[in-house]
């Protein structure tokens, strides 16, 4: 028996799936974050089945990347997720409407 | 050549990947979907670590050792602990209720609706063409015959000759390396950003108070009444606080 590469690619939309459907359905800005990074992992993992299936690292090397730009976001998203919270003291997506009429 | 690659096969070299795969892509799922459901917010955090040890452990069995180590360094590592670090901090774990209705009614049905459609496009798609056994890849220690035979799964055994470590570093540093350059620019923009936004605003009447506070502390100690003018300058800064400004 042995392991499509096909297999990794399901379990990356998989993942992706559930990624988005996490961050659709909480409303805890933290936890709509760890949805973004979740899904960013599937497509790292979409990258390097790929980068199995042609034989070639560019696609590891392009998962570097997105791990690069993952980790720059994560430091400029936390810091506006502690900004927020000192504003309204709540994490809650719903809770910012200070743009709404 | 192919001869040594069947051997291989038949001596269950191949058989452990689908073992890992099925035990280990069970893990990475059912962690995904707890860090979805996790009412705790620290509880959800420790799933996606779960979650993302479980891919690091898929990068390793796709060849991708380096980015394997990698992914446990940024991600388990620093990233989470990141996470955990504000999540601890703005002390919200036991925050999100769950009575508390939708602002756009229908959200969750539509999302899961959504998201079954988007995982069928996405299996088709994108999977779909790669499902058959023939897109098997070849396991590294049977691959050098296998290359040629299987051309819908290549595998890497050839771009990882001379280590994975190596391959990939040679890309980055030839073809890749402006992209690497400005991705350096980006995390230094990204920490100076943290930074910028991580500021308490500094409000000067705090300035003020504080060293108003402490003259007047070292004033009424004094035997002597000193000038008022300064006690009074101090009075009104401390009812001025971020917070309830803007609430």
């Amino acid at each position: 028996m042995v392991v499509p590469a096909g297999y990794y690619l399901l379990l990356a939309a998989g993942l992706f799936t559930i990624g988005l459907v996490g961050l659709m359905v909480r409303r805890s800005i933290i936890v709509m974050f760890m949805c973004v990074e979740l899904m960013l992992n599937s497509v790292n993992l979409t990258l390097v089945a790929f980068s199995r299936i042609h034989g070639q690292l560019d696609g590891q090397v392009l998962s570097f990347f997105v791990m690069a730009v993952a980790a720059a976001e994560v430091t400029v998203g936390l810091a506006l997720i502690v900004n927020l919270f000192r504003l309204k003291a709540s994490t809650d997506a719903d809770a910012i409407d200070r743009l709404r009429s | 050549m192919p001869i040594l690659a069947q051997a291989a096969e038949a001596a269950g070299g191949s058989s452990a990947e689908l073992v890992v795969f099925i035990i280990v892509g069970a893990l990475s799922l059912g962690s995904a979907v707890s860090m979805v459901m996790m009412r705790n917010a620290v509880h959800g955090a420790l799933m996606l670590v779960v979650n993302f040890f479980t891919i690091a452990v898929f990068y390793a069995v796709n060849e991708a050792q380096f980015l394997a180590t990698v992914q446990i360094i940024v991600y388990a590592g620093a990233i989470m602990v990141l996470f955990l670090f504000v999540i601890m901090l703005l002390g919200v774990d036991r925050q999100d209720d769950p009575t508390r209705r939708d602002n756009v009614r229908g959200v969750k049905p539509a999302a899961i609706v959504f998201g079954l459609v988007l995982f069928t496009a996405l299996a088709v798609g994108v999977a779909g063409p790669y499902l058959g056994t023939q897109s098997a890849c070849p396991s590294p220690a049977a691959a050098e015959g296998a290359v040629t035979d299987r051309a819908a799964c290549r595998g890497l055994a050839e771009a990882n000759e001379q280590g994975n470590t190596e391959g990939v570093g040679a890309l980055l540093f030839t073809r890749y390396v402006w992209p690497f350059e400005v991705i350096s620019v980006l995390l230094v923009i990204a920490a100076i950003g943290a930074m910028v936004l991580g500021r308490r605003e500094e409000d000067p009447a705090d300035l003020v108070d504080a060293v108003a506070g402490d003259t007047t502390t070292e004033v009424d100690s004094a035997p002597t009444q000193a000038e008022p003018a300064l006690i009074g300058k101090g009075n009104p800064a401390p009812s001025s606080s971020p917070t309830e400004e803007d609430a």
